[in-house]
């Protein structure tokens, strides 16, 4: 979707300000956040991909007003609520339905070191054969989706070259919609900035994106 | 939760820190009593990711490239691999690709769409990382993004920006600073700043060594 998450290229959006030794966490809160967000998601009752997309669905103004965590703390709510590990009821009482059942966590404390090392590959084995090859020429497709991608605004009906393959890829639009992995080829494909940005860039630099095989046509 | 009148606008605005503090004190309470989440899992959480991960990983990561040939040779044709090798691995780190830092070209690494960082070797992202400054700008306009961040790139380099779309994740290997013939790798890795890494800074000069 055309949201405000999609923010290569734009003007206006603050100074950067780095700051010297920064913390983990900024508060108590934050690590809490991290931590209660994790943890739920051992349920398995949502992708990475829907993940991201609850993100991109707040209100464009609440999404640049909202600092990470909040933003976390939003999406962990509202997905919770949405696949009735929560009801709303009880997300706005604080207090449990009395009549439900206590549940087991499905991640205990032992399990937390090995399962955050193994991580959760998206790489899948599928027989589709890469289209393209590293050196070819693409061009991006010009998609709006209302829906979620990995598509960005500023590269779309973009030159570029395929500078490298990385296998076959979940495919976060159609994963998103809980309508299949799709798993299909992953290719970075290299842009002059010129093509980009127009003749203001510097002729020499380059932005590299990942991108899933949808997403390209040859030229 | 305690802002609960607007219950489809619980993110009110006029929330400050202590009312964050309070909904996620409650959304807590409320997921271990309904037996959804273990409280001792969250510690053991937030222990790892405050005290097991950060950019020392990837500092040895870095310093093992600029010490051992062949090892930097298997970090830039499979980095998930050589990167295990040392013990890092997992979350937000599966599918690791390593750039190297050249006098032709300088690496920077983005993610626009949201905030997509290899977290098994450096850690959480700093917060600058994540705004909306850094994320629209590093595309657009790098060397002014590095210039604020005191690195100059000569004209005739070449800034290769990744923005980490997919779950690609990538770490720069920054460029081995003169005067650091003979160093131990652990004397190499104490110079592996974390900034250098996401390639909006230089590796550390040796200490006594000329600017």
């Amino acid at each position: 979707m055309n949201g405000v998450h999609d923010m290569g290229g734009m003007h206006g959006l603050g100074p950067l300000v780095p700051e010297q030794n920064e913390p983990v966490w900024h508060a108590p809160w934050e690590a809490r956040v991290f931590a209660l967000t994790s943890a739920i998601g051992a349920w398995r009752k949502w992708n990475l991909d829907e993940s991201r997309q609850q993100i991109e669905r707040m209100p464009g103004a609440d999404y640049l007003r909202s600092s990470y965590y909040e933003k976390w703390l939003i999406r962990t709510v509202a997905l919770a609520i949405q696949t009735g590990l929560l009801t709303r009821e009880e997300a706005m009482s604080g207090r449990p339905d009395p009549a439900a059942q206590a549940a087991t966590p499905p991640l205990k404390a032992a399990q937390v070191e090995p399962s955050m090392r193994r991580g959760g590959p998206t790489t899948r084995s599928v027989d589709r054969q890469p289209v393209f090859r590293v050196g070819d020429s693409v061009r991006t497709r010009n998609i709006h989706p209302q829906t979620h991608t990995r598509l960005p605004r500023y590269a779309r009906d973009k030159q570029g070259v395929v500078v490298a393959l990385h296998g076959a890829h979940v495919f976060p639009d159609s994963n998103a919609l809980r309508q299949g992995e799709n798993a299909q080829p992953l290719y970075t494909v290299r842009f002059k900035a010129q093509d980009l940005w127009g003749e203001a860039a510097n002729a020499r630099d380059t932005v590299c994106i990942d991108l899933w095989e949808d997403y390209l046509a040859p030229v | 939760m305690s802002s609960g009148e607007h219950h489809d606008h619980d993110h009110d605005h006029s929330d400050v820190p202590s009312d964050l503090a309070l909904r996620v004190k409650s959304l807590e309470s409320l997921l271990v009593d309904k037996g959804l989440v273990d409280p001792a899992a969250l510690d053991a959480i937030v222990d790892y990711y405050e005290h097991k991960v950060g950019p020392r990983n990837g500092a040895r990561v870095v310093a093992r490239a600029w010490a051992d040939p062949d090892y930097k040779q298997r970090l830039l044709t499979d980095a998930t691999a050589a990167i295990a090798e040392l013990g890092y691995s997992g979350r937000q780190g599966e599918h690791m690709v390593v750039v190297e830092n050249t006098p032709a070209v300088h690496n920077m690494v983005v993610c626009t769409l949201c905030s997509c960082y290899p977290w098994p070797v450096l850690g959480l992202p700093p917060a600058w990382y994540k705004s909306a400054a850094y994320r629209s700008r590093s595309v657009i306009e790098p060397r002014a993004v590095l210039q604020e961040f005191g690195v100059s790139v000569p004209e005739d380099a070449e800034v290769r920006v990744w923005d980490s779309t997919s779950e690609v994740r990538y770490l720069v290997l920054p460029e081995r600073p003169a005067g650091t013939e003979g160093m131990s790798e652990e004397q190499l890795a104490a110079l592996v700043t974390r900034d250098s890494m996401i390639g909006v800074g230089l590796a550390a000069a040796p200490q006594g060594a000329a600017a």
